[in-house]
């Protein structure tokens, strides 16, 4: 009998059929797009006729998309990895580790010393779906792609964990000006980070190892990624020949020789079942008919503004730019705002040649073009800015607001919806108030409907006009886009048509703009005066669901995918500027530009810094702070206070004991010891130890022990600890200290002194999965520092393998340690006063970058108090301001030390006109679900602004900069208001 | 309309008058166990209703009334709740909540204020929500638990945990295709009956009582066990409801499995240990760990009861008593984790292994963070120690498919099966 194993993955079918004795006469790997089971019948159809003429066959199907079928016409199944198995078990050499990379699954096998197999969990980075959504972004084939990365000269990083966050990484590259060549091969190595780090989690990938799946195949790069990282030979890394028939190869070994199967007999039931299968979903459709259609596209046609003609406009022109994400727009108005010029087009990953050609366009449209002033905005803008010598820069929530108010003056709710990001914000006395940005696990824009429309084989429009009049919209649910793809998968499994995907899709693209980005829980939450925009909002069914789920006719200004040009083009007229600086016709053709990268070596940063060379300047991009930008200027002596920056430095001045009696001990410097090391450093310096302490977080350091993290979706603070002890391992130390704190200290300002699970028992993570800590040089005892009598017995327990030190000698050592934990507590608050005082005599703002002590660490917070500080603002931490010593009334249970800080400094800023909380939250930090509403709650309140950042490994700062310029300029124009209200009174 | 009362912190309280007039809903946990604790506040005069629905809406209002990067379990419960005073089956102005407040580490013990500030946002103010929880968290006058309620609901949990494990050790093998289920229904109206009356209350009675339970059951076997033994272990909501884990149990049964699950008990054993580890750690106050080493006993005599009747039947397999599962994660995890789950369920999926069963599904909400440390933190010295482990950790979550975690589900159970028959 013939052998068939058919392999149904997430995007392809690959089918191999054997003679019985084994030898290989048929295979064949093409991509489904969805339609599983008409691929199904039509490969099997073929090999019935062509290969195995009618004869009864042995037949096993395997892959995450075949489980439908499988059991709908009970064809054996086999599960991947065990057909995986069975291919490799059969290969020529022994294989101790294969790598299996598919469409939407990544797995590692080990198969010798204990077998054991590893799937991605639920966050799916690093796989063939993440990869062809990359060539998307980049704008390039797939084999493109490959052949780029293979001539890259430099690798930035990338987070790897998940598609979304590596997108908002990329995306700003190319924005940055980043070549592609280095962006695919940065891709590349993401991926085999992921592999190393998200799937091996702390099992070490030793042995000769096979490679498998579509991408480990055909991305010669990927190959070589995997290689230089894994340091392999090449008898020891293997990629075989047709490597994407591996699993369907295993499963025709696997496939049953005692109940032959006839095919013919199989397709007919497939076939009689086709339309039995019809799914009912529970959403409404988005129109009735027709008739409701056109109605609804006639009041949306109605917003639309004035308009002339470019080649005859003879008065002053004002240009904006909005240099997005994924699109450039460029409008030019005339005096009276009227629209002259217009240009919406994808940037390909080079904003630069799309502003180039439309700037163009109107010069020779209008060779005599007056233009007055021009202003930038978005993504790109300093490029744009810098490139072009625009006059203006402007934050793009406020570029937006402007526009937006032309079409409503009051409006009171704003959201964009781009290609890559969701920005919504709410408007309380013409001023930006909230800001809703979508964060990494919460984004479905406008791109991901295009990479799905593209995956199912339509076109964007095609596919978008498609949903309008689906009888049963799928119910998608509305997170990761990842899960997603899945839930697409199922919908498809139980019948549901590409009609109905695509309403999905729209409405699932709002409910995550509502429920996920704002959190709104009624319509009454946005606002009386929406106003939609961003090119995403062009999309009828996305229009159509937004207002089925509000409840409400909001405005679409026909010109909403050019509002945030139209705004700057706005906000540049305001500036009553009478001659543009920009590039005249004739620069414009003689302009070049280009880019190089350099690796910053001003500090430990190492910043990989993306140098844009134009004719007439440079652009520098990539650094965290501004110190590359004046490296060959001289840098102003400002006074600058930053509670982070002075944190570090106290940390820093602890001078270790030389030549202590009892040895060298290492404290791991992340979580709760940013803010213990106080303590347990002289606790211990005291005890005659001489202490060494972890260097501050980077992302080399992190790298280093990302193999042996166990919980992928754990957050980034608890991931580097892996780093930092393998650094310390490395010290040549006589112990490792790193306690147990389930408890905290007890501030009496909270009903119970708890740390984070995550805080309180890492240690226990980190023994656990770090095969080179023992008993003996890992210290991890529970300590409760809030009972000062017992702590002191347990740490003479807990230092014990050390030798028995006697009760005198440690009571004197933790009255040291209690008393240097205090004094270091009061010099934080000498120095908030003194931060403070400074800052109300200069009229500067006070930002109160609130969060957890390790947010201090600069691998952690990204820069991000250094950013703040250059915008001219006095950074202190809540632990700086002077408090109240008494427990604020909550309405959630307050009984984590940090977490009463928070809600302390909240009350207290809330009364304080030139303070503002800026509150960092760690990606997956559950406990801060709870927080940041009640803070946000507790501001609120008071009128007072809240702002939040999320922060992960991600390193890209270009979301955090649109939030806090954001907040500047609303700060700003709250002072104006002020001013204004006080001169009036005064009047 | 019912006068409002409110504590200092603006807290709804529940008032003696809302204890005779109002309806208590209550979201379901455990199958079993949750319809024995019904009777127990309806003789004390509690009008107590379970919800125990399954339908889109649920999620759908979990989402929208809580953040979305809380836990998957509080979305649920709180969507369930929602979902319930939506129904229109309640009048709003007489209906109460009741949720478990465990006061832990964990952000889990926030979700009676979540469920507070879920009512805030959807105009319900006025419904009380009352925490139920033994270490005193919030005082209401109309809600009491009584010394005689305690050991009522001590023997309600017993009992669940012998029905739980009798049911999954007999379902697969059954005789007459539900005949399992059908037993279960006479004995819990059995056991309703006597709650209500007060009946068989003693611990002899108990005994003889589990006793009978037992051996009717045994008595529906057929003579047949090749089935492959799979545990459930992980955090205590999607561990236990079919809700927050997709019918997992049903899922593993269909495919030829047979399902163990450690018991409740062991949880509430757990939680009561935490006072006397406490003191051990830390220091305190003497008298709790003496109230708690007292509790302890009490409740672990009674599962050695159980397990002493369980041991008399040869076809059954009993669970190990509370102290020698604790004694089993010694060198894995220190006991002072104790937020979650904590040390319990390293230990449990310890115990799976001590007793023979190495496949295991470590189940847990997305991001869940004790299970960060206890669940998938551990799973990779358990490895090193058992190499015939079959350990495979799940997440649950609203947008996590049922098709992805299906085929994780079924790797695990290849990878069994092949142990079984030597091929690894």
């Amino acid at each position: 009998m013939y052998r068939i194993g058919l392999d149904i993955g997430s995007t392809t079918i690959k089918c191999v059929v054997l003679e019985e004795n084994g030898k290989l006469v048929y295979q064949s790997y093409q991509r489904h797009r969805a339609q599983i089971k008409e691929k199904t019948e039509e490969v099997l159809t073929y090999i019935d006729q062509e290969i195995t003429h009618h004869q009864p066959v042995q037949l096993a199907i395997t892959g995450s998309a075949a489980l439908g079928i499988a059991e709908k016409f009970s064809i054996p199944f086999v599960q991947e990895v065990i057909a995986t198995q069975e291919a490799v078990e059969n290969y020529s050499e022994p294989i101790d580790v294969v790598i299996e990379l598919g469409g939407e699954d990544a797995k590692i096998l080990f198969l010798t010393n204990g077998v054991e197999v590893r799937m991605n969990g639920s966050c799916a980075g690093g796989t063939g779906a993440f990869i062809d959504q990359m060539a998307v972004l980049l704008n390039v084939e797939l084999e493109e792609m490959d052949q780029l990365a293979s001539q890259a000269d430099c690798i930035y990083p990338i987070a790897s964990r998940c598609g979304v966050f590596a997108k908002s990484d990329i995306q700003p590259l190319l924005n940055q000006g980043a070549s592609k060549e280095n962006v695919a091969a940065s891709i590349f190595q993401a991926v085999v980070n992921q592999t190393i780090g998200g799937l091996a989690q702390g099992r070490d990938l030793v042995g000769r190892m096979m490679f498998l799946g579509g991408p480990l195949t055909f991305f010669k790069s990927l190959q070589k990624s995997f290689v230089n990282t894994l340091k392999l030979t090449p008898e020891m890394g293997i990629f075989p020949e047709n490597a994407q028939y591996y699993v369907a190869y295993g499963a025709a070994l696997y496939s049953d020789k005692e109940h032959g199967i006839d095919i013919a007999q199989l397709l007919g039931v497939m076939r009689q079942q086709s339309d039995a299968n019809h799914y009912q979903g529970h959403l409404s459709p988005l129109f009735a008919d027709e008739n409701e259609y056109r109605t609804f596209v006639a009041r949306h046609q109605a917003h639309d503004i004035a308009r002339d003609d470019l080649a005859t406009y003879s008065k002053k022109v004002y240009l904006g730019i909005d240099a997005g994400s994924t699109t450039a727009k460029i409008v030019a108005v005339g005096e009276n705002g009227e629209l002259l010029f217009g240009h919406y087009a994808t940037s390909d990953g080079n904003p630069i040649q799309i502003v180039r050609e439309a700037l163009l366009a109107i010069y020779q449209e209008n060779p005599a073009v007056q233009i007055a002033s021009a202003a930038a905005t978005g993504y790109g803008e300093e490029l744009v800015r810098q490139a072009f010598n625009l006059d203006f820069g402007l934050v793009e929530t406020v570029a937006h607001l402007t526009a937006a108010q032309r079409f409503m003056p009051e409006v009171d709710f704003i959201i964009d919806i781009g290609g890559q990001d969701i920005k919504c914000f709410k408007i309380k006395n013409h001023i930006i108030d909230t800001i809703f940005l979508n964060e990494a696990c919460s984004s479905g824009c406008g791109s991901f409907i295009s990479t799905f429309a593209t995956a199912l084989g339509y076109g964007v429009e095609e596919f978008a006009q498609m949903g309008l009049f689906a009888k049963n919209p799928v119910d998608l649910g509305s997170r990761c886009t990842v899960f997603m793809n899945s839930s697409v998968k199922q919908a498809q499994k139980k019948g549901a048509s590409v009609e109905d995907i695509s309403a999905g899709l729209s409405i699932s693209v709002v409910k995550n703009a509502l429920y996920k980005v704002i959190r709104a829980n009624s319509k009454e939450d946005l606002g009386h005066h929406i106003v939609v925009q961003g090119g995403t909002f062009l999309n009828d069914s996305i229009l159509r669901a937004f207002e089925m789920e509000v409840q409400s006719e909001v405005i679409r200004p026909t010109i909403a995918g050019l509002m945030g040009a139209y705004g700057a083009a706005l906000y540049a007229k305001n500036q009553k500027l009478s001659q543009s600086q920009i590039l005249t016709a004739e620069q414009l053709k003689t302009f070049t530009h280009q880019v190089t990268n350099e690796i910053c070596q001003l500090c430990g940063n190492h910043c990989q810094l993306t140098i844009n060379q134009f004719i007439h300047g440079r652009l520098i991009a990539g650094n965290r702070c501004e110190r590359p930008l004046n490296q060959h200027t001289v840098v102003k002596e400002t006074v600058v206070y930053n509670a982070y920056q002075f944190k570090r430095q106290q940390i820093q001045k602890r001078i270790a004991k030389k030549n202590a009696s009892r040895g060298r001990m290492g404290l791991p410097m992340g979580l709760n010891m940013y803010e213990n090391y106080h303590f347990y450093h002289a606790l211990l310096t005291a005890l005659d130890f001489e202490v060494v302490r972890s260097p501050f977080g980077s992302r080399a350091l992190y790298l280093e022990g990302q193999h042996t993290v166990p919980s992928d979706t754990v957050c980034y603070p608890a991931k580097l600890m892996h780093g930092h002890l393998e650094y310390l391992l490395k010290q040549n130390l006589d112990g490792i200290f790193y306690p147990c704190m389930a408890y905290n200290f007890d501030e009496k300002i909270s009903d119970n002194h708890y740390n984070c699970p995550v805080v309180a028992y890492y240690p226990e993570v980190l023994k656990a999965n770090m095969k080179t800590l023992n008993e003996k040089n890992f210290i991890m005892d529970y300590l409760g520092p809030h009972n000062p009598k017992h702590f002191l017995k347990a740490m003479q327990q807990a230092l014990l393998s050390f030798g028995h030190i006697n009760y005198f000698t440690m009571k004197k050592a933790v009255n040291t340690a209690y008393e240097s934990y205090e004094s270091y507590l009061k010099t934080l608050k000498d120095y908030g006063m003194e931060a403070i005082t400074y800052a109300r005599n200069h009229n500067l703002p006070i930002i109160v970058l609130a969060g957890r002590p390790y947010h201090i660490d600069p691998e952690i917070n990204h820069g991000i108090d250094q950013l703040i500080t250059s915008f001219g603002a006095v950074v202190i931490s809540e632990d700086c301001l002077p408090l109240a010593q008494d427990k604020p009334k909550t309405r959630v249970l307050n009984q984590w030390t940090y977490h009463a800080r928070l809600y302390n400094a909240a009350r207290y800023i809330a009364q304080q006109d030139d303070m503002y909380l800026v509150q960092l939250v760690s990606f997956g930090c559950g406990l801060d679900a709870v927080t940041t509403d009640e803070v946000r709650e507790i501001l609120e309140r008071e009128n007072h602004i809240y702002t939040q950042i999320k922060i992960d490994e991600i390193n890209n700062l270009g979301a955090v900069k649109i939030r806090l310029r954001s907040l500047f300029a609303a700060i700003e124009q709250q002072r104006k208001a002020v001013t204004a209200d006080d001169s009036a009174a005064i009047r | 309309m019912t006068q409002l009362q409110y504590d200092d912190n603006g807290r709804v309280i529940f008032t003696e008058e809302m204890k005779e007039t109002y309806t208590i809903l209550v979201p379901m946990m455990l199958p079993v166990h949750f319809e024995l604790f019904k009777p127990i506040f309806t003789a004390e005069g509690y009008h107590l209703e379970i919800i125990n629905t399954q339908n889109a809406n649920i999620i759908e209002n979990g989402l929208k009334y809580t953040h979305n990067d809380i836990c998957y379990p509080a979305q649920l419960v709180i969507g369930q709740l929602m979902d319930a005073l939506q129904s229109g089956k309640y009048d709003l102005n007489k209906v109460a909540l009741m949720m478990t407040q465990t006061g832990g580490g964990c952000r889990a013990s926030n979700y009676v204020s979540l469920l507070r500030k879920a009512l805030a946002k959807a105009g319900l103010a006025q419904i009380p929500v009352v925490s139920l929880n033994f270490n005193g968290l919030e005082d209401n006058p109309g809600f009491k638990i009584t010394l005689s309620m305690v050991k009522k609901l001590a023997h309600a949990v017993i009992y669940g945990d012998l029905f739980m494990l009798l049911r999954n050790q007999t379902l697969p093998y059954e005789r007459e295709a539900g005949s399992v289920d059908r037993l279960i229904d006479k004995h819990v109206q059995i056991l309703l009956h006597d709650f209500a009356q007060n009946k068989s209350m003693g611990k002899k009675a108990l005994r003889q009582k589990m006793r009978q339970i037992t051996a009717d059951f045994v008595a529906l076997l057929s003579s047949e066990r090749h089935k492959i033994k799979v545990g459930v272990v992980g955090e205590i909501y999607v561990k236990f409801a079919p809700l927050g884990n997709n019918n997992l149990e049903e899922f593993l049964r269909n495919e030829d499995a047979e399902v163990v699950i450690p018991g409740l008990l062991d949880f509430l054993l757990y939680t009561i240990d935490t006072g006397i580890e406490d003191y051990r750690l830390y220091g305190g106050s003497r008298l709790k760990k003496y109230v708690s080493q007292y509790l302890l006993n009490y409740f672990e005599n009674i599962q050695k009861d159980m397990i002493a009747v369980i041991k008399d039947f040869p076809q059954l397999t009993p669970p190990s008593n509370f102290s020698h599962t604790k004694s089993l994660a010694k060198g894995f995890i220190g006991y002072g984790a104790k937020m979650g789950e904590g040390w319990l369920l390293t230990a449990e999926m310890l115990e799976l292994i001590d007793q023979g069963v190495n496949n295991i599904v470590c189940t847990q909400p997305f991001g869940c963070l004790p299970n960060h440390i206890c669940g998938r933190g551990m799973i990779r010295k358990i490895k090193e120690c058992f190499p015939e482990a079959n350990i495979v950790p799940i997440d649950y979550d609203a947008s996590a498919t049922k098709v992805n975690q299906e085929n994780r589900l079924k790797l695990m159970l290849s990878t069994g099966r092949k142990i079984a028959e030597g091929k690894i």
